[in-house]
C-alpha cells in the first residue's frame, strides 16, 4: 500500500513524461489524474490504519547504500507524522491534478505539465516517507529540481528562467546547510537512520566539535546546520527571496508547491527530527526567532504589493514563519497542524486567485480588478472562504491552528516566546488586513480593467471549482475535526512516537490554560485587521493613497521587500559577477585560451610558415641540408655515446 | 672465398620480372607508343605473376639464401615485396589515362616502374652492402628517369633533376659509410658485420652507420634528408607521385629496418638515438609544415614525411614488436595513399588537372562518393578510430611504449594531433564549403575501382585485422630469427 502511494505518481510522471506525445494530452492527463486521486485513496486508508488505528510501521524496500559504516536503505517509515503528510500532500495534489486540466487547457505542453506534477508528488511522497536523512535528501533536492522545472515551465519567458535559477540557487544555499548537518550526524552517530539517531541523540548532549575552526556545541551546531537546510526551502527570511519570484511558474503549481508542500518540507524536517531539536535548546531558540521575524515580515511586505499571487506568497512565508516559532517553542503538533490546515485555504486561495487570473485574461495587478464579484461568485465565494481560515476567523480552519500556536508561544513562558507571540499577534493583524485588501481589491469597487477583459470576465469551468469546493470544504472544517486529535487531549494516542517532547516542556498542555485575553487577542487584532482594511479600500477609497504619500519612505521600504534582493545583490551578486567575469575575460580568455589553444595555434601557424620558407628551392640549400644533418647526427651519436 | 655453386632458386621471382622488363621493352619498341595500355596491363601481368612466384618459390617458410649469400629470401622481404608489387602495379593502374590525357604516352615508363620494382625488391632482399647499394641505385636511376618523364615541362624537368642531384649525393653518403663500415670491420656481408659489430663499436664504424643510415633516411624522406620531397612531388606528374609515395617508401623502410636490425642489431642501443631524433624530426615537421600548404601534393609530401616519422618510431623501438609496427604502418599507409592519390588524379577541371586544395570545395555536393572517400583516407591518415590508420600509429606507439620510448611516444601522438589539423581541414573544405568550380566526370573505372578497394580496406580493416597482422608478425619474425 505504501509503496503504491509514494511510486503510483512516480508511473504516472514516466507514462506523461516520456509517451505524452504518442498518448496524446488527454489521456496523459487521465493517466497522471487516475493514479494521483489512487494514491488520495490509498493515503486515506494509510492514515486510517497508521495514525487512528495507530499502527505505526516502516516498509524495506531495499538496500541502497552499504559502505563501511554508512548504512542505508530504500524505506517507506510511516507514522503518524508522515500520514498526516501523505493526506496533505495527496489530497492537495490530486486537487492540483484536476485543476491543471482547466487551467492549463490552452497550453501546448500539457503532458510535460502533467508528468512534472506528478514527478514532484512522487519526490514529496519519497521525502515525508524517509526513514533516513540520505533519502530525506533524495526526495529533497528532488522537489527542488520539480520546483525548479515548474517556475520554468514557460521557459520562453526570461523572467520565469530568471525565477528558475534564482529559486534554484537560494535554495542551494539552505540545501549546503542541509549537507553538512547530515554529514555532522555521521560524523556524531555513525548513522543517518532517524531511529538510530534519536536513539544516540540524548547521549550527544554536551558533545563539541570543531565546526570552523570553532569549539562549538555538537547538537546545536548540528540542529542549526539542518534548520539551514529548513529555511531554504521553507523561505524563512534571509533566504525567502526565491519564493515571490517562484509565482513565474503557472497558479497551479504555486499552489502545490509554493504554498501546500514543498515549502513546508522545512516545517517537517524540523518536526521530524523533534527528538534531536528538543536536546538542542539553543537552536530551538534560534528556530523560534526566525520564525517570528518571517513572520512579521512577510506580513509587512504583503500588505503593499499589488500582484494577486505576490500578496498571496508573501503571506504563505508568513505562515511558515508561524509554523516555524510554533517549532521552537516545541509546539511540533501545533506547527504540523497548522501546516495542514495552511495547506487546505492557501491552496484555496491561489487557485481561487488562479481562477481570478483565468476569468481576467491572465491579468494579475489587483490595481486592474476590481468589481467582477457579481461575475464570478463561485470563484468569490471560495476566496471568502479562504481568507476567513487564513485570517484566522473563529471556526474555520486557520482560526484553530493559528490560535494554539500564538497560546502556546505565549504559554512557553521564554522570552522569546513572548517575543513570538507579540509579533505574531502584529502579524495576525496585518495578514486579516492584506487579506481583505486583497478580496476588496480584486471583487469590489469600480471596474479597472478595461472593457474587453471585463466582457470577457467568465466562472472557470467544473473542473476547476470542484477541487476548490473540495479544498474549501477542508479549509472550513479541518480544523474543527483535526483539533482533538491533533492538539487536544487526544494528542498524546494521535502522535504516538512520531514527535518527542521532552518531559515538562509540554506547551501544548499549558497553551490550554493561557489567561483568556490571549486566547481572545488574536480574534480581535484579526477583527480590527479586517475592519481597518475595510474602512480603507471601502468606505474611504484614496486613503491607502494618502497614507503612501505621507509615509513614503516606509512605504516603499515596504514595497521594495526591505530591499532584501538588492541587498544580496550588492554584497553577493555584483561580487560574483566581477569575479566570474576576471575569471573568465582574465583566466580563461587571457591566461588559458591565450597560452592554451589560441597560442598554440598561433604558434604553430608560425611555425608552420617559418618552416615553409626553409624550402627555398634551391638545390645547394638542400644539399646543405643534408650536409649539416650528418654533421649534427654525427656529433649527437658520439656525444650520447660519450655522456 | 671458395668457389661455390650458384644458387638462384630463391631470386627467381627477380629474375622474371627482370626478364619480363627487358621482354616489354623489346614490345614497346616494336610496336610504339601506342603500345602504352598493352605495355602497361602486361607489366601489371607480371607483377601479379611475379608475386605467385614469390609465393611458390620462398612462401613464409624459412630463410633461404642466393648469389653467393649476396640474397636472402625470407617473409620479411616477401612481406615487403608484395605490397612493393601491389603499389608499383596501382601506380602504373592509375596512370595510363593520365599519360594518354597528357600527352606523355610513352611506353618506357611501365618499363620503367617494372626495372624500379626489381631494384626495390633487391633492396629488400639485400644480404649484403654491395647488393644492397646495386638494389638501391636501380630502383633510383629509373626512378630519376620517371620523375622526369614530362620533358617538355619545366617542372617535371626540374624536379627529376633535384631527385637526381640530391639522390647522387645521398648515393654518395651511403657508399662513403659503406666504405667506413668495411675498413672498420673487414666485411659487407650482413651475417659477418652482425658478428663482428658488438657492444662498444668503434666510431669509425659509428659514423659509417649514420652516413649509412643518412643514405637511407634520403630515399625514406626523413628529417633532415627530405627537403628534395615536396619539391619533387609537387614536380613530378600526379601518377609518378603517387608512385614515389607508395612503393619506393616502403622498399627504403624495410631495407632500413634490415640494415639496422640484422648486421648492427647488436649494438641498437647505439644508433637507436639517431632513429629517434630522425622519427622526431620528421612528425614534427609533417605536421607543422603541411599547415600552410595549398598545393595538395605539396600537402601528401609532408604528410608522408610525417608517415615516415611514425614508422621509424618502430624501428626506433628496436624491437620485434616494433619491426612489426613498422611493416603493419608501411601496408595500411601504402593502401591509404594509393586511395589517396587516386582521388588527386580525378581532380580534373574541364579536362586539366588542379592541384589546390581549394578546388576540393564542396565536394560532397558534386562527388558525394568521392568526398566520402577521401574523408576516410584523411580520418585514417590523422589517426582517427576505428580506421586503419588508427591501427597503424596504434602499433608503432605500443612499440614505442615497451621499449620505454615514453618521449617518442608523447611527442608521436601530440604531433598527430597538430597534423590532424590540415587532414581534418580537406574535410571540413569537402562538407562545409561551397564548390567554386566543379569536378569533370566521369572518373574512370580502374580510379573507381581503386578509390572503393583501398577506401573499403581503410574503413573495414577493423572488422578482420588478423590476416596482415599475423603476416606481419611472422615477417618480423624472421628479421629476428637468424
Amino acid at each position: 500500500m505504501f509503496a503504491g502511494i509514494v511510486f503510483l505518481p512516480l508511473l504516472g510522471a514516466i507514462v506523461a513524461g516520456f509517451f505524452g506525445r504518442i498518448i496524446g494530452d488527454r489521456a496523459a492527463q487521465i493517466v497522471t489524474c487516475a493514479l494521483m486521486l489512487v494514491s488520495m485513496l490509498l493515503s486515506i486508508l494509510a492514515f486510517v490504519d497508521v495514525a487512528l488505528g495507530g499502527n505505526p510501521r516502516t516498509v524495506e524496500l531495499f538496500t541502497w547504500i552499504q559502505s563501511g559504516a554508512l548504512d542505508v536503505s530504500w524505506a517507506l517509515k510511516v507514522d503518524t507524522l508522515t500520514a498526516v503528510m501523505l493526506i496533505v500532500v495527496t489530497v492537495v495534489s490530486s486537487m492540483v491534478h484536476v485543476y491543471s486540466v482547466g487551467y492549463m487547457s490552452h497550453d501546448p505542453a500539457i503532458p510535460r505539465f502533467m508528468a512534472y506534477l506528478s514527478l514532484f508528488t512522487f519526490f514529496m511522497l519519497m521525502l515525508v516517507t524517509a526513514d533516513n536523512l540520505i533519502q530525506m535528501f533524495f526526495g529533497w533536492e528532488g522537489v527542488g529540481l520539480a520546483s525548479y522545472l515548474l517556475i520554468g515551465f514557460w521557459f520562453q519567458k526570461p523572467t520565469a528562467n530568471a525565477a528558475a535559477i534564482k529559486a534554484f540557487l537560494v535554495n542551494r544555499v539552505g540545501d549546503f546547510g542541509f549537507m553538512l548537518g547530515i554529514f555532522g550526524c555521521f560524523l556524531l552517530f555513525d548513522t543517518v537512520n532517524f531511529d538510530q539517531l534519536f536513539q544516540a541523540a540524548p547521549e550527544a548532549v554536551g558533545q563539541k566539535i570543531n565546526f570552523l575552526g570553532m569549539q562549538l556545541d555538537a547538537l546545536t551546531t548540528v540542529c542549526l546546520l539542518l534548520f539551514v537546510g529548513a529555511m531554504g526551502k521553507s523561505a524563512q527570511f534571509l533566504l525567502h527571496t526565491w519564493l515571490p519570484d517562484a509565482m513565474e511558474g503557472p497558479t497551479p503549481v504555486s499552489a502545490l508547491i509554493h504554498a501546500a508542500t514543498m515549502v513546508t518540507a522545512g516545517v517537517f524536517m524540523v518536526a521530524r527530527l523533534s527528538p534531536m531539536f528538543e536536546y538542542a535548546p539553543q537552536a530551538l531558540m534560534v528556530v523560534t526567532f526566525f520564525g517570528a521575524i518571517t513572520a512579521i515580515f512577510a506580513a509587512t511586505v504583503g500588505m503593499v504589493q499589488n500582484d494577486i499571487k505576490r500578496v498571496i506568497a508573501y503571506s504563505t512565508c508568513s505562515q511558515l514563519g508561524y509554523m516555524f516559532f510554533a517549532i521552537g517553542v516545541s509546539a511540533y503538533s501545533a506547527a504540523i497542524f497548522h501546516l495542514m490546515t495552511h495547506a487546505f485555504f492557501k491552496a484555496l486561495l491561489f487557485l481561487g486567485a488562479g481562477s481570478v487570473i483565468h476569468a481576467m485574461s491572465d491579468e494579475q495587478d489587483i490595481r486592474k480588478m476590481g468589481g467582477i464579484w457579481k461575475l464570478i461568485p463561485l470563484t468569490y465565494g471560495l476566496m471568502w472562504i479562504g481568507s476567513l481560515a487564513l485570517a484566522g476567523v473563529p471556526f474555520f480552519a486557520g482560526f484553530y491552528s493559528k490560535d494554539i500556536i500564538l497560546e502556546s508561544a505565549f504559554a512557553s513562558g521564554s522570552q522569546i516566546g513572548h517575543f513570538a507571540f507579540w509579533l505574531g499577534i502584529l502579524a495576525a493583524f496585518l495578514t486579516a488586513f492584506y487579506s481583505w485588501r486583497l478580496l476588496i481589491l480584486t471583487f469590489h469597487g469600480k471596474p479597472r480593467a478595461d472593457h474587453h477583459v471585463m466582457e470577457h470576465v467568465h466562472e472557470s469551468p467544473k473542473v476547476m471549482t470542484i477541487p476548490l469546493i473540495v479544498l474549501a470544504l477542508g479549509a472550513i472544517f479541518a480544523g474543527f475535526v483535526g483539533y482533538e486529535a491533533f492538539v487536544g487531549d487526544g494528542r498524546a494516542e494521535f502522535w504516538g512516537a512520531s514527535i518527542l517532547v521532552l518531559e515538562g516542556k509540554d506547551v501544548i498542555e499549558a497553551a490550554h490554560h493561557v489567561p483568556l485575553w490571549v486566547k481572545l487577542l488574536p480574534i480581535v487584532v484579526g477583527a480590527a485587521g479586517i475592519a481597518t482594511a475595510y474602512f480603507v479600500y471601502m468606505l474611504r477609497p484614496g486613503t491607502a493613497d494618502a497614507i503612501a504619500e505621507q509615509w513614503r519612505p516606509v512605504y516603499l521600504f515596504l514595497l521594495n521587500k526591505w530591499y532584501i534582493d538588492e541587498l544580496y545583490d550588492f554584497l553577493f551578486v555584483r561580487p560574483v559577477r566581477w569575479l566570474g567575469r576576471f575569471l573568465w575575460k582574465e583566466g580563461d580568455g587571457r591566461v588559458i585560451d591565450g597560452f592554451g589553444p589560441d597560442g598554440v595555434a598561433f604558434t604553430t601557424r608560425l611555425i608552420s610558415q617559418r618552416t615553409a620558407l626553409l624550402q627555398s628551392g634551391y638545390l645547394y640549400h638542400y644539399a646543405f641540408a643534408m650536409m649539416v644533418g650528418v654533421v649534427v647526427l654525427v656529433t649527437w651519436y658520439v656525444f650520447s655515446r660519450m655522456a | 672465398m671458395e668457389p661455390t655453386t650458384l644458387v638462384l632458386l630463391p631470386a627467381i621471382p627477380e629474375i622474371f620480372l627482370a626478364c619480363a622488363a627487358m621482354a616489354l621493352l623489346m614490345i614497346g619498341v616494336f610496336i610504339g607508343d601506342k603500345s602504352l595500355r598493352l605495355v602497361s596491363w602486361l607489366a601489371v601481368g607480371s607483377f601479379v605473376v611475379t608475386a605467385v612466384l614469390l609465393y611458390a618459390f620462398t612462401g613464409w617458410g624459412g630463410r633461404e639464401l642466393a648469389f653467393d649469400g649476396l640474397f636472402v629470401a625470407d617473409p620479411f622481404a616477401l612481406f615487403a615485396k608484395l605490397f612493393i608489387l601491389l603499389g608499383s602495379a596501382v601506380a602504373i593502374i592509375l596512370s595510363m589515362d593520365y599519360l594518354e590525357r597528357e600527352n606523355t604516352a610513352r611506353f618506357e615508363y611501365p618499363v620503367l616502374i617494372v626495372l624500379a620494382t626489381v631494384g626495390m625488391m633487391m633492396m629488400v632482399s639485400a644480404n649484403s652492402l654491395i647488393s644492397l647499394y646495386v638494389g638501391l641505385e636501380l630502383q633510383s636511376l629509373a626512378l630519376y628517369v620517371v620523375a622526369a618523364i614530362r620533358r617538355d615541362t619545366i617542372r617535371s624537368t626540374e624536379a627529376g633533376l633535384k631527385y637526381f642531384v640530391l639522390g647522387a649525393l645521398s648515393s654518395g653518403m651511403l657508399l662513403y659509410g659503406s666504405s667506413m663500415i668495411y675498413g672498420f670491420t673487414g666485411s659487407i656481408d650482413f651475417a659477418v658485420l652482425a658478428e663482428r659489430v658488438q657492444g662498444e663499436a668503434s666510431v669509425g664504424v659509428i659514423v659509417g652507420i649514420v652516413f649509412l643510415a643518412a643514405g637511407l633516411a634520403f630515399k625514406v624522406s626523413a628529417v633532415p634528408f627530405h627537403m628534395w620531397t615536396p619539391d619533387v612531388y609537387e614536380g613530378a606528374p600526379t601518377p609518378v607521385t603517387a608512385l614515389f609515395a607508395t612503393a619506393p617508401k616502403f622498399a627504403a623502410i624495410a631495407l632500413f629496418c634490415r640494415v639496422m636490425m640484422e648486421p648492427f642489431g647488436g649494438i641498437a642501443d647505439q644508433w637507436q638515438q639517431i632513429v629517434v631524433l630522425i622519427s622526431i624530426g620528421s612528425m614534427i615537421l609533417g605536421a607543422l609544415a603541411a599547415i600552410n600548404q595549398t598545393n595538395i601534393k605539396r600537402l601528401m609530401a609532408y604528410s608522408s614525411i610525417g608517415h615516415m616519422g611514425y614508422a621509424l618510431i618502430g624501428l626506433a623501438a628496436g624491437s620485434e614488436i616494433g619491426v612489426r609496427g613498422v611493416l603493419i604502418y608501411m601496408a595500411i599507409y601504402i593502401v591509404m595513399n594509393v586511395g589517396t592519390f587516386a582521388i588527386i588524379l580525378c581532380m580534373r577541371q574541364q579536362g586539366r588537372m588542379v592541384e589546390n586544395i581549394s578546388d576540393l570545395a564542396g565536394l560532397s555536393k558534386t562527388h558525394p562518393m568521392m568526398a566520402v572517400a577521401l574523408t576516410i583516407f584523411m580520418f585514417s591518415m590523422a589517426g582517427i578510430p576505428p580506421l586503419a590508420g588508427f591501427f597503424s600509429k596504434l602499433y608503432v606507439f605500443l612499440a614505442a611504449i615497451e621499449a620505454q620510448l615514453y618521449t617518442l611516444a608523447v611527442i608521436g601522438v601530440v604531433s598527430s594531433v597538430v597534423g590532424a589539423f590540415y587532414y581534418l581541414r580537406i574535410v571540413k573544405l569537402m562538407y562545409f564549403d561551397e564548390p567554386v568550380e566543379t569536378l569533370d566526370r566521369p572518373i574512370g573505372r580502374e580510379m573507381g575501382a581503386v578509390i572503393a578497394v583501398s577506401g573499403l580496406f581503410t574503413l573495414l580493416f577493423f572488422v578482420w585485422p588478423a590476416p596482415i597482422l599475423n603476416a606481419a608478425a611472422q615477417a618480423a619474425a624472421s628479421l629476428f630469427a637468424g
